[in-house]
């Protein structure tokens, strides 16, 4: 498994963690003051075009990182799975957007800066912090009454490369080539109008502008892991635990986790569409092993901490492929039904049913049941009662802490 | 004397490699506006905590035994706030001043710092981030959402700032 980003709760428990944060933004606060971001008179010149200075530092930051988080990406060292991208709101975030748009010329700051300003004695900032919290506050009593606008046009985790459908190599690239059009025009624009604050391009600009387009390039070479490849990182301790039938949970343990009301279980039945709609477990998605990636990413990754995945086929071959997939994208808590949907109606279908239709002769990983007419969830083995069957079972279903990114930006 | 900023572009590369790591230690990005907002929930909850309880938005926050501090967030806010001071006194700039356009008064920069900021702090929980949050950390990220959400941010700057040419210059 790819060694960043950290488990830091897992690591250094809550408060270490808390720790790390403290100093990420120590280093953040000082590298805004040290750009001049603490002085609303440079902040606002933006808006004249006489000192591009928040347009420079902010582009530049964002090549720099982008370009930094996709080469990590691309050698296998960062998990982009595991990243916190702001889910798309578009709507809301234009429309937030604009009004922080009016707020920054009239105002002279934005809420990062403004704390920069007001830890270095301008009290512009701080009333502008006061100005902010009001705000901040006004939204909370506000919110309730356009709540619908507010949650609308979400689009999840949407990424520039699935806009465009290319892959992210091109757009690190694109984006790259793009900033540096933008800052050699922003050097003319600067040049004509510049005010007495306007600062020339260092002379080591163009050969660190030609370092960053050599990256980007490397990063599209290399190209991101495939899920093939994000297996092959994970392939060694995950086939342990597959020998070690460790993550095989048995139907009676399934049954209690369905029934626990501290966790939250989804199953994804892998198996092809006939034998779903003959019979599946109540509750049970339908998924192909071609939907199951795009899923994970968009979907299951965004789901609570106490969510539990089990993948389940006919017998278990279809469904330990559909783990590996899972696994390999990072999703934490996925387990494998064990002996599969066969499995489960041996163990809870009514005992004439479970004689008269048993399939001899079958291959692996097809029905081991005969049913006669496509009862899909109404079958009574779909979903047994928990207290009629007292079944002991070794309990393989351990929670762990979640890595995935569920929060992240202005959480 | 203050000292000089630094060259933005070098600014720009030390900011990007903090962004970066920041992603690559923790997973999340930079932020701003949130530490605010949980410290301004935190005082609503201790002054009307039956008032958070009906709005699902603080809710969320500070609902029940939750305590709204409880985030990383808060920490990368307060570690902002000091990183911030402890520049500013290595470059000489800790001063106690008003920055502001030539032709207003100290009075008329306070009330429009404390009016922008009010329209700030609004749109930056509509847009669920502010500069740093989503124009910043999701931009780096290549998030669609933050793209918009930036070019909409320039697109009111420049729309509006014309209006205000006399107070900024």
């Amino acid at each position: 498994m790819t060694a960043f980003p950290l488990p830091l709760v897992d690591l250094l428990g809550q408060y270490g963690s808390f720790f790390i944060y403290l100093l990420v933004g120590l280093a953040f606060g000082a590298t805004l003051e040290m750009a001049g971001f603490g002085n609303s008179k440079k902040l606002a010149a933006q808006f004249y075009f006489k000192d591009l200075t928040v347009f420079k530092v902010m582009f530049t930051a964002i090549v720099v990182a982008c370009v930094l988080i996709f080469l990590s990406s691309s050698i296998g060292l960062l998990d982009y799975n595991l990243i916190w991208v702001p889910p798309t709101y578009l709507w809301p975030g234009i429309a937030g957007g604009l009004i922080m748009g009016v707020g920054f010329i009239v105002g002279g700051f934005c809420p990062g800066t403004s704390l920069v300003a007001m830890a270095t004695g301008k009290v512009d900032g701080a009333f502008f912090i006061l100005g902010a919290l009001t705000g901040i506050f006004l939204f909370g009593e506000t919110i309730s009454s356009y709540a619908v606008f507010f949650e609308s046009s979400y689009m999840g985790r949407f990424t520039l490369p699935e806009l465009f459908g290319v892959s992210y190599g091109v757009v690190v690239l694109a984006v790259v080539v793009m900033a540096l059009f933008m800052f050699w025009g922003g050097e003319k624009v600067e040049a004509a109008m510049g005010g007495e604050t306007a600062t020339k391009a260092p002379r080591w600009a163009v050969p660190a502008a030609g370092g960053l387009v050599v990256l980007a390039v490397l990063t599209l070479v290399l190209g991101q892991p495939s899920n093939t490849d994000r297996w092959e990182m994970i392939e060694a301790e995950q086939l342990a635990l597959l020998d070690g039938r460790e993550v095989q949970v048995s139907p009676a343990e399934l049954l209690s986790v369905i029934h626990d009301s501290r966790i939250k279980t989804v199953m994804l039945d892998v198996r092809d569409e006939r034998h779903y709609n003959q019979f599946h477990i109540h509750g049970a998605r339908l998924l192909t092993q071609d939907e199951l990636i795009g899923t994970a990413r968009d979907e299951l990754m965004f789901e609570g901490a106490n969510t539990v995945f089990v993948a389940m086929g006919n017998d278990e071959s279809a469904a330990t492929e559909a783990w590996k997939m899972l696994k390999a994208e990072s999703l934490p808590n996925v387990y494998i039904l064990e002996g599969g949907v066969n499995n489960w109606i041996r163990t809870y279908g009514q005992e004439d049913f479970v004689q008269e239709n048993l399939l001899r002769n079958r291959d692996n990983d097809q029905p081991a049941f005969r049913f006669d007419a496509a009862l899909g969830a109404r079958h009574p083995a779909a979903e047994p009662n928990p207290y009629a069957f007292e079944i002991e079972f070794e309990s393989k279903v351990k929670l762990e802490l979640k890595r995935a990114p569920t929060s992240g930006g202005c959480g | 004397m203050p000292k000089a900023y630094i060259n933005p572009y070098l600014a720009g590369i030390l900011l990007g490699i903090v962004l970066f790591l920041a992603f690559f230690i923790t997973g999340t990005g930079l932020g701003a506006s949130g530490g605010l907002n949980r410290m301004l929930v935190f005082f609503q909850n201790m002054a009307v905590p039956e008032h958070i309880d009906q709005v699902p938005y603080l809710l969320k926050m500070a609902g029940g035994s939750a305590n709204p501090l409880n985030s990383w967030i808060v920490y990368l806010t307060i570690g902002t706030v000091l990183g911030g001071f402890i520049s500013g006194l290595i470059g000489r700039r800790v001063k106690i001043e008003t920055l502001k356009g030539p032709q207003i008064g100290n009075k008329t920069r306070w009330m429009m710092a404390f009016l922008g900021g009010g329209l700030m702090g609004y749109g930056a929980r509509l847009a669920r981030g502010c500069t740093s949050g989503q124009a910043l950390s999701g931009g780096a990220v290549l998030s669609v959402g933050s793209w918009a959400f930036m070019f909409a941010v320039f697109a009111g700057g420049y729309a509006f700032a014309y209006f205000f040419r006399r107070y900024w210059n």
